[in-house]
Formats: C-alpha cells, structure tokens, sequence
C-alpha cells in the first residue's frame, strides 16, 4: 500500500528512525535530568547518556569523544567552525576559502566575515560540481588562514575530493573545515587518516531529531575557536547552554545505526536510485545535474527541459520532492547551486531533487517514474518552448522580451 | 505555496490549451516573457470579421499561477472586442484568482500576453 | 535507578506528559523539514506558527516578536550580541546577579570597546536604588536585569526598571526564563525591549528557548544561514521542542494561578521547618518566586548538606546547575554581601508541578536527621 505523499526529500530531513525515538522516549519521560547537574543521580545519569552518545557520534567518523563538540545543528557547527576560527587565527592572515556551491550556512557566514573586515574567495566549481583542485591550489595566498569545503553536496549529491583538499590544506598550514552535514552514513569518513580540522554534522540529516548537531575540533594538531556562544562553560567553554539530553541520545543512536548499517543500507539505496535515474532517462530531454561517479547513492537532480519546476512540482505533490534546497525554496531564483555548475537558468529552473532513504520502497519508485512520465507529457503540451522546439526552433536563437 | 482553490482548478483542467496557424486569417499571436525568467506565455486569439474573438488558445512555461491566468485569459476574451480584450487588467485576473503577492507578476505577464496578441493582429490587419 | 524526590526544579523540569504527547508526532510520521514546500513541510511551518502563537499569548507578546532559539543561553547571547553588534560601543549595564550566559556575553563585549557595569544589589538582593541611579546618568545603551533569580527566587521590579531606562534611552532586556509559569509575565505590562525564556524550566523540553523582542530594535544574528526566524536565527527548525514549549506554555500559564498559590504553601511549609532547625533563608521577606528556597547554615558546607541529602533520596542543589560544576561559592549571594563562608553552606531547594507535601515533610525529616548527624560529627570533633 502506498502512502501519499511519497516522501523522496531525504536531503531535506529525515525521519525519525522508530529505534532512534525509542532511545530517546526515556529521555522525555522519567529521566529528565539537567546534564550540568553534579548534585543528584538525575543529573549524572544524563550526563553519562551525554557521553555515551558522543562516543557513538565519534566512532561513526573515528574521532576521540573528547573531539566532539554539541551544538544545535549544521548551521550552528558551521557558524562555530568558520567564525570561530577565523576570529582566532586572525592575527595569521585575513584570507578564507570556500565554494559557490556551499550550504547557506557557510556562504552567509563567510558574509558576515567579510563584513568583518575577511577577504574571501568563492571558488567556481566544474561542470560536474566538484572542485576543481588546482584552482584551490591558486587560490591559496600567504595570508589564506581557513579553506570550508562540504563533504557531499546538499544539492546535487556530488562527494568533494576531501584527502585531497586536507592533504593541500595541512601542507600549508591552513585550518580545513568540512561542512558533513549531508554524508554521515552515507560516505566512510574516517578522521584519522583525513587532514581535516573541524567537521560539522547534523542529526536530522541521518535519521536523528532536528535541533541538534555536532562539531568534530582535531585535537591533534590541535585546532584553536573562538567559543560563538558564552555562559555557564559547557563543552569545555566552546558552547554553553543547557544539552538537550534526549536530542543527544537521538543523535548517538543514530550515528550508531548508520555505522552499522551503513553499508547494505547504501546498495539497498543505490539500486532503487538507479532504477529512479532508468526509468526518468527514458523521458527526452532530460539532463542529470552533478557528477554521476562522485555521488552519494541517495542523491538523483534531474532537469526536464522546457517544462517549469514549480509547476512540476505542483503536478506532482503525490510525491514530496524540492527543487533547490530547502532553505531556498521559498523564493523564485533559481538554484544557485545548478548555476554554478553553468546550467542555463532555464535548466536550473525544471530541476527536481529526489533524494531516497532508508524507508523508500521499490514500489514508490515505480509510482513516481510512472507519474513523472505522465506529467511531464502534460506540461510539455502546455509548453510554448517545447512546441518551438518540436517545429525545429533553436532557442538560443530567440530574441525574448525580458518582464 | 498555497495556491487558491481557482488556481488548481485552471491548473488541474486548463482551458483551450493548444495553438492556431500562426499565419491563419484573424489569429493574433502574442508570446512574452522568458525561458531566463522561469515564464513564457504564448496567447492567441482568433478576430471573426466583426472585431469580435471567436476562440483563444494558448501555452504556457511557467508556474502555476502562471499556467492559471493565461487559462483563464483564453476564457474572458472570448466573446469580446479586442477594444474590450485590452481593458483586461492584471488586478482582475490577480483577484479572480486569488494570486499571493509574489505571484502577482504572472497576472501582469497575462496582461501582457493579451496587448502582444491583439498588437500582432492588428499588424497583421494592416 | 531508583528515584529521589525532585527537588530541583529550578534547574530543570521533567517534561509535562501533555507537553510529551503534543510532542510524539513530531518525532513520528509529521517529520518534515519547515523550509519545504510540500505537505510534510507545510505540516511543520503550520505547527511552528502556532506555537509562536501559544507562546506569545501566555508572555503578552505578538508572534512575530518570537524567535526560536536552542535554549535560554542562545537567547541571551543573541540579545546582548546581537543588538551590540549593530550599535555604537557604549555601556552595557547588567545586574550583579545576572545568569553567566547574560554576563559573559556581556563581558565578551568589552572586546569590542564596550564598557561594562553592573548594578549592585542591597542585602535582600533586590536592585539598589541608588546604584541604578548612577547607571542611569552613566546613560547605557543596553541593560539587563533578569525578572527572577534562578538561586534565590527574588523578583525584581522590571516594569519600574525598564521604564527608567527606556527614559534613559536605553533598550532594556530581562531573562525571564525562571519566572515563566511561576509568576504571571506580560511583555508589554512590564515594558520591556527583549526578555528570554526557556522551554525545559516550565515543564516544556530540553533544546528550546525564545527571545521576545521590540521589532524596532535590530539584531545581527549569531546564527547566519538558511534564514529561519526572520533571519535572525538560521537552522532547520526543531520542530517537536517548538511545539513542546508551546503547549508547556499554554499549560504552564493555565493552572499558573492555583500552582503558585499550592507551591507558596509547600515553600511555606519547608521554610519554617528549615527556620526551626535554625537554617537561614535567604531573602525571605522579599518578593519571591513561590517555588524557591536558598538557605544556609554557619558551619555547615552546601556541597556536603547536597551531597547528603542525595544519598538520602532528595534531589537538591547547592546553587544553579550551571555554577555547580565549580566549587566558587553562589555569585548571587555574594553580590548580596552574604559573607564567604555563609554563601559555601547554601542549598537551594526548588519546587514543582509534582511536588507533594509527603516530599516535603520527608525532606523535613532527612534534613533534620542529617543535621543533628553532622552536628554530633562535629560535637565530637570538638571534643576529641
Ligand atoms: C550541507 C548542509 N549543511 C548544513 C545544513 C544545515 O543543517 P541544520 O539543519 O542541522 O542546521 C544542511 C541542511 O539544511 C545541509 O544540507
Ligand atoms: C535565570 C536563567 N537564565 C538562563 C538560563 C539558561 O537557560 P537554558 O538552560 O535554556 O540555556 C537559566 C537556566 O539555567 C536560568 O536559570
Ligand atoms: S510566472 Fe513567474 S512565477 Fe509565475
């Protein structure tokens, strides 16, 4: 039986995994202690909880507990990571490097840094949206203090050449922070052999509740923040504010399941993402955004010339996809994601994200290969551009009357 | 976006989608917006011998609210004089639909649509 | 683990079960992310917008004053921060007693040119007025005084307060995270430009707090990206502790009446039993919360009395949960010029929505045996 609307935005969120909740019901219930509280059993229990998650959120990417540091969120690790280290090695140089395709979370913190008086470089990226490494190299000056580049992209799914970015980063002495807040459980990370210096994660991205996420800050080499967030000196003086002991539970237990199941998981969820990409290449004109080989196995974006993607979107609510990210939705522009992959504006607007996860059924698949073809057709009829194009017009060639 | 119960309905069940021979007797042809922009409108009308539009198609690119005003265009013009057809605002197309005010241009673009038709008929006309 | 008698409410609640009810389906099948436009996200902005609304009515605000934030520590953090960052560098003024995530981030200003003073407290540890009339012509740009102390329980008169420092021209701010559900709070009564409040202190969960805040009064965020709350405070929205502290607001202000009045009793209660074994209340003529106790004893060390009455299965503290992990004594009583060796002996005792009378007079009685216990200890150590 299916169950509308079929739910392919795992990017967006995921839910929450049914062992992941049980974990945390007791957290909510009759063990509801204040982790700083040292006086009473209540507190302690919490604060041994607290610790466990942290060896489990460590463990998923071979780290020391004592590395992980929790925070509210992707966004909030991110904002920790990049301020905070900037602020930090300022004296060093006033340079920080990152990629146009980043998540907001990095862009507009590095903004607000160049507000503050930084020097920033965006970095294109190739047509198949990964980076391109000697333009990192260039790009590096003596006064380059910190270098953000995402593990996997939130977008377009593609995995960024991590080793080798922190291989460049280290012999320069550059602190590398890794946005990873759309590859745990979905790509091995393994933090001793990657020079990476701070890593940023996020628990509801995997299978955990929202509100919580975590920084990973190497110990060795050490590297150096300035706290973002003041008060009572939890997590050694980096982030005070009280921990949410039931979001942490939740975090730890997921980033526990995904170690362990990571990897059937991963072809379970490759295969039906390939027969989504068969069955959706039948359609014509169809372009597939982001690299193919370099890409986590959840991830398809997909562009259908000359149809319009919110009125795709529109057609097909049976399914629960986005276009763009999340965060962005909610304005007209296209994705500035697929633009700077250099996709026409026109591409980058009748692009689909679909994303699969751990729940995602062969049958949801079938529906919505099936539904696409049909409303793709139906909005090819109503399309002025494909019927230009079926009468042998090139579009290029057209003068259009801006609006 | 919540989209009004009109939208949907033009939406779901677009009026007159199609196309006339642009080269035919009476058909005014009216296309604008962009590809660039995420909308392109192609209106066109068909003008009996007595100024009055006998019929209207059209096609669309664009989002919903787009697809719906073009939709409900091709159902006021029909039975009108182009004099009557230019009167049209894209405040009564916003309001009949009920559009948000990020979707207002796409009533604006329908206006549009409907100067740019029976401006290409009345070239045509002479 | 077997279970002591509660009584620590200041530093945390246990999650009220209606509270953890609204809550379920959020960690259920309604997990959609806010920012997304189809029906899971839809289902969420829909949830979110009506807790904004829920907490707004119980703090007489309107909703587009609340922004979300992960705790009350954010909250504050991101008041003084980020109204700071947008202003000129002047004074920030803040109490002598304040909470350390209202006073380090006030302290982290002086990095960017600021000035900081605080503003003494007298004995009862309320707000000295000749100390706040010499803030005042020092003219502060920002000033935070919190509505009620989280160890003593002692109110401050916020709507007096804040109307000196707005004629003062400065924007004034109050943590009310410990006054939220004990004593009514009203946002535009009190006149204030921003308060702070926390959702697992009023029965609401952990991972949630709120600022309230004038609309005239610009923020930088802490937090930049995705643009959630205005864009004052990016991050996918945590959408089950939202809808929590919603309903824990609803319900907190609710029965908030009737439970000040039954908890003033218990308070009572303990307060003179305590008084009859020759403890010392702290700041207890002066207007409290009705659910909070600070006392101390000479002779007696706050850490030890806890530590005690833990073992014998009473959950106390000896000051704020956060202050606790360092062995300083209590920053509030010694701003209250209570003498060093006095503020080492204290212990808070809190209570709450589950707190019975038995509790209390269990406590009563453990408290008692105790101190004659450690009394005899040392009785004996004199004599030997
Ligand atoms: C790549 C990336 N970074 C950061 C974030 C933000 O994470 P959070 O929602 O935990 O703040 C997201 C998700 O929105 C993301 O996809
Ligand atoms: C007066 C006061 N302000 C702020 C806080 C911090 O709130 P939160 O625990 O939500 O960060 C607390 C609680 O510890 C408090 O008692
Ligand atoms: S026509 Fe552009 S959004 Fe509707």
């Amino acid at each position: 039986m299916l169950k509308f609307p079929i739910y392919l935005d795992y990017s967006a969120t995921t839910p929450v995994d049914p062992r992941v909740a049980q974990a945390m019901i007791p957290w909510l219930t009759e063990h509801f202690g204040n982790p700083a509280s040292r006086s009473h059993a209540y507190g302690w229990e919490a604060e041994k909880a607290v610790e466990d998650a942290r060896e489990q959120v460590a463990r998923l990417v071979n780290a020391d507990a004592k590395e992980i540091v929790w925070t509210s969120g992707a966004t909030e690790s991110n904002n920790l990571a990049i301020k905070g280290a900037a602020q930090f090695y300022k004296g060093k140089g006033k340079h920080i490097i990152t990629l146009k395709t980043e998540h907001k979370a990095v862009l507009d913190t590095f903004r607000e840094l160049e507000r503050q008086g930084f020097e920033a470089t965006y970095l294109d990226v190739q047509e198949n949206g990964l980076v391109d490494l000697s333009a990192l190299k260039d790009a590096i000056r003596p006064d380059t203090i910190l270098v953000s580049v995402m593990f996997v992209n939130n977008e377009i799914g593609v995995v960024q050449p991590i080793a080798q970015i922190g291989e460049i980063c280290r012999e320069k002495g550059i602190v590398f922070h890794v946005d990873a807040a759309q590859a745990t459980g979905k790509v091995e990370i393994d933090l001793q052999t990657l020079k990476v210096d701070l890593m940023s994660f996020s628990a509801h991205k995997t299978y955990g509740p929202k509100g919580i996420g975590a920084l990973y800050v190497r110990r060795k080499p050490r590297a150096r923040l300035e706290a973002q967030m003041h008060g009572g000196g939890h997590e050694r003086g980096l982030r005070s504010g009280t921990l949410a002991t039931h979001q942490i539970v939740g975090m730890g237990e997921a980033f526990r399941i995904a170690r362990e199941e990571m990897k059937t998981e991963n072809e379970r969820v490759g295969a039906l993402r390939d027969r989504l990409m068969k069955g959706l290449q039948d359609i014509d004109a169809t372009y597939i955004n982001g690299d193919v080989e370099h890409r986590v196995p959840h991830n398809l974006n997909i562009s259908f010339a000359y149809v319009e993607g919110e009125s795709l979107i529109m057609a097909i609510k049976d399914v629960a996809v986005s276009s763009g990210s999340a965060c962005t939705s909610a304005s007209l522009e296209p994705s500035y994601v697929l633009r700077a992959l250099g996709r026409n504006d026109e591409l980058a607007h009748s692009s689909i994200r679909f994303t699969i996860g751990r729940f995602t059924t062969e049958e949801e698949v079938d529906y919505t290969i099936d539904l696409l073809h049909k409303k793709i057709g139906k909005l090819r009829e109503l399309s002025p551009l494909w019927e230009m194009v079926q009468d042998g017009v090139d579009l290029d060639s057209v003068q259009w009357a801006a609006h | 976006m919540a989209y009004s119960e009109k939208v949907l309905d033009h939406y779901e069940n677009p009026r007159n989608v199609g196309a006339f021979g642009k080269e035919d007797e009476g058909v005014g042809t009216g296309m604008v917006g962009a590809p660039a922009c995420g909308d392109v409108m192609k209106l066109q009308i068909k003008v009996g011998k007595d100024g009055v539009i006998e019929d209207a198609k059209f096609k669309t690119y664009g989002c919903g609210s787009a697809i719906a005003s073009s939709s409900l265009v091709t159902e006021w013009v029909k039975g009108k004089t182009v004099e009557q057809a230019l009167e049209i605002k894209n405040t009564q197309i916003a309001e009949e639909l009920a559009l948000p005010p990020v979707k207002i241009h796409c009533s604006i673009l329908a206006e549009d649509a409907i100067k740019a038709a029976v401006a290409d008929y009345k070239k045509k006309q002479g | 683990m077997f279970a002591p008698v509660y009584l620590d409410w200041n530093a945390t609640t246990p999650l009220d079960p209606l509270v953890r009810a609204a809550m379920l389906p959020w960690l259920d099948a309604r997990f959609g992310n806010a920012s997304s436009r189809h029906e899971y996200g839809r289902q969420a902005r829909a949830a979110i917008d009506e807790a904004r609304a829920r907490v707004a009515a119980a703090v007489g605000a309107h909703p587009t004053e609340v922004i979300f934030t992960s705790c009350g520590s954010e909250a504050n953090n991101l008041f003084i921060k980020g109204a700071a960052a947008l202003m000129k560098p002047g004074l920030v003024a803040i109490s002598a007693i304040e909470h350390p995530c209202v006073r380090e981030p006030a302290k982290q200003l002086r990095r960017g040119g600021w000035s900081l003073r605080e503003i003494a407290v007298d004995a009862a540890g309320r707000i000295d007025g000749d100390d706040w009339k010499a803030v005042l012509e020092a003219k502060p740009s920002l000033v935070s005084v919190m509505l009620a102390n989280n160890e003593t329980g002692v109110l401050q008169d916020v709507a007096a307060l804040a109307r000196d420092a707005r004629t003062a021209g400065a924007w004034f701010h109050s943590d009310a995270v410990q006054a939220l559900g004990k004593i009514p709070v009203d946002f535009r009564a009190l006149g204030v430009h921003a308060m702070t409040f926390s959702g697992h202190k009023i029965g609401g969960p952990l991972g949630v707090g709120a600022l309230v805040i004038d609309k005239r009064i610009e923020l930088a965020p802490l937090i930049a990206g995705g643009g959630q709350e205005r864009g004052l405070r990016s991050g996918t929205e945590n959408v089950a502790a939202i809808v929590g502290f919603g309903a824990a607001c609803e319900h907190a202000t609710a029965r908030l009446e009737d439970e000040a009045r039954r908890l003033a009793g218990l308070r009572d209660r303990l307060e003179a039993g305590l008084i009859a074994s020759g403890m010392r209340i702290f700041s207890v003529d002066t207007p409290r919360l009705p659910n909070t106790t600070f006392f101390a004893a000479d002779g007696f060390d706050g850490e030890t009395l806890v530590a005690k009455l833990d073992r014998a299965g009473f959950a106390c503290a000896s000051g704020s949960a956060c202050s606790s992990a360092n062995p300083e004594p209590s920053h509030t009583l010694l701003a209250m010029g209570v003498e060093h060796e006095a503020a080492r002996g204290a212990v808070r005792v809190s209570l709450g929505r589950d707190t019975t009378l038995t509790d209390v007079e269990g406590f009563l009685a453990a408290f008692e045996r105790l101190t004659n216990q450690l009394n005899n200890l040392t009785a004996m150590a004199v004599q030997s």
